[in-house]
């Protein structure tokens, strides 16, 4: 309830302050806001900072999201801000619901991403990010219960993104590579490391079409490790973001997060909301 | 055998129809007529835009609505050669700042919609001016 008038509350304050928002970067460029709360797709960072700040400018952007698969639901809120296109900070808090154990799952997270070169439309090559996604439990006895080692975790990325104008059959098409190194079983959910081994180099991939400035539709994919000899699978989604104006985005996805904790065949549906200002 | 030879006939005249067919950018864009009525409501988006009209105050309109025709003439490989000004030249002592840039491009596009020039088309328009951005912005 306190999220939702949050949300509600940035909302507002998004259709009342439209003077003051950044809006230096072209529309839809800087992507939307992913379940960890770094600027990216839906489920991987992206080498693009979160919201609309250029580089004489910052930016403050709030999003929820939630994911609602076969046996668990997850909703995420957050914030980030954008500091001269150059820094991100992001702040997002992760409820995880299990049902079936009527327990929930609450983990924080806190990231900070540095642009390192380029910009998705303008330079030669691909604009390239570091980005850090500090993770921790507020109760870590299911994740102890389960195996893992440890209850909290710091995840380290490298991304590259590109947008090619007009480069198929006349629309911009967009992509994005990942590489993270993370200890986390299930984003952290069930802690860190385990039986199996703990910290992998894992592999992360994005790309869209758009077809029309506002309207992207694309695919993701993000490798997962098996610390935990639990089965735990590689995700994938289909999405489709519509941004139709500088203030607000909103991400709607089907997923295919595979085997969690043991229940497979883990698909369903996600929507997401990000407002800029 | 026979039937492979009558697919190469087939993919023959699929390519040569294509081929015949197929318009130019330029042609696409109604050729100079077309690149005109683009600039004006081009023209016509920035006299209207508080954010960026100030880099304007000094210029001549007319030199700089046939200045940017004949380059968008080239760009769309038109058969014009822009020998104005260089990009360098022109811009700098602008500073133009990144942020004002992409309002230009807003603009931009907001014409290209008045104009009724698919998406398509744009972003091949769009495509061939980006790599222009370095020889404009903070000179």
């Amino acid at each position: 309830m306190k999220k939702i008038k949050c949300l509600l509350a940035s909302l507002l304050l998004i259709f009342t302050l439209p003077s003051v928002a950044s809006n230096g970067k072209l529309l839809a460029t800087p992507g939307v806001s992913q379940i960890e709360g770094s600027g990216g797709g839906g489920i991987v960072p992206w080498a693009q900072l979160a919201g609309y700040a250029s580089d004489d400018e910052f930016s403050v952007n709030g999003f929820c999201s939630r994911a609602d698969v076969t046996d668990y639901t997850l909703d995420v809120c957050g914030a980030q801000l954008n500091l001269f296109n150059r820094v991100e900070l992001s702040y997002a808090q992760q409820r995880f619901d299990v049902p079936a154990l009527d327990a929930e799952i609450e983990q924080s997270i806190t990231g900070a991403k540095i642009r390192l070169y380029g910009d998705i439309v303008y330079s030669d090559w691909p604009q390239l990010s570091l980005g850090i996604q500090h993770k921790s439990l507020d109760d870590g006895s299911i994740a102890t219960l389960v195996g893992a080692e440890d209850t909290s975790g710091t995840d380290y990325y490298l991304a590259a993104s590109k947008l090619h104008l007009g480069a198929i059959a006349g629309y911009n098409w967009f992509w994005n590579v990942t590489t993270r190194y993370s200890e986390a079983n299930q984003l952290g959910l069930l802690g860190y490391g385990g039986e199996n081994g703990s910290g992998k180099v894992l592999f992360e991939g994005s790309t869209a079409i758009f077809f029309s400035r506002e309207v992207a539709v694309g695919v993701e994919y993000r490798q997962k490790s098996n610390n935990l000899n639990l089965g735990e699978q590689d995700w994938k989604d289909l999405f489709v973001a519509w941004m139709p104006n500088k203030h607000v985005s909103v991400t709607a996805a089907y997923l295919d997060l595979g085997s969690i904790a043991g229940a497979d065949d883990q698909t369903g549906w996600y929507l997401s909301v990000t407002g800029y200002w | 055998m026979k039937s492979v030879g009558i697919f190469l006939i087939c993919v023959g005249l699929l390519c040569g129809c294509a081929s015949s067919t197929q318009l130019s950018l330029y042609q696409k864009l109604d050729g100079k007529a077309g690149l005109a009525r683009i600039v004006d409501s081009f023209i016509y988006q920035i006299g209207n835009d508080e954010q960026v009209i100030h880099y304007f105050e000094h210029s001549n309109i007319e030199h700089f609505r046939q200045g940017f025709i004949t380059h968008m003439c080239m760009l769309v490989e038109g058969p014009c050669t822009y020998d104005g000004d260089s990009m360098v030249a022109i811009h700098t002592g602008m500073h133009i700042t990144e942020k004002d840039f992409n309002r230009v491009v807003d603009l931009l596009i907001s014409a290209m919609n008045e104009q009724n020039i698919s998406h398509s088309l744009q972003n091949e328009i769009l495509s061939r001016m980006a790599p222009l951005r370095g020889e404009i912005i903070k000179m």
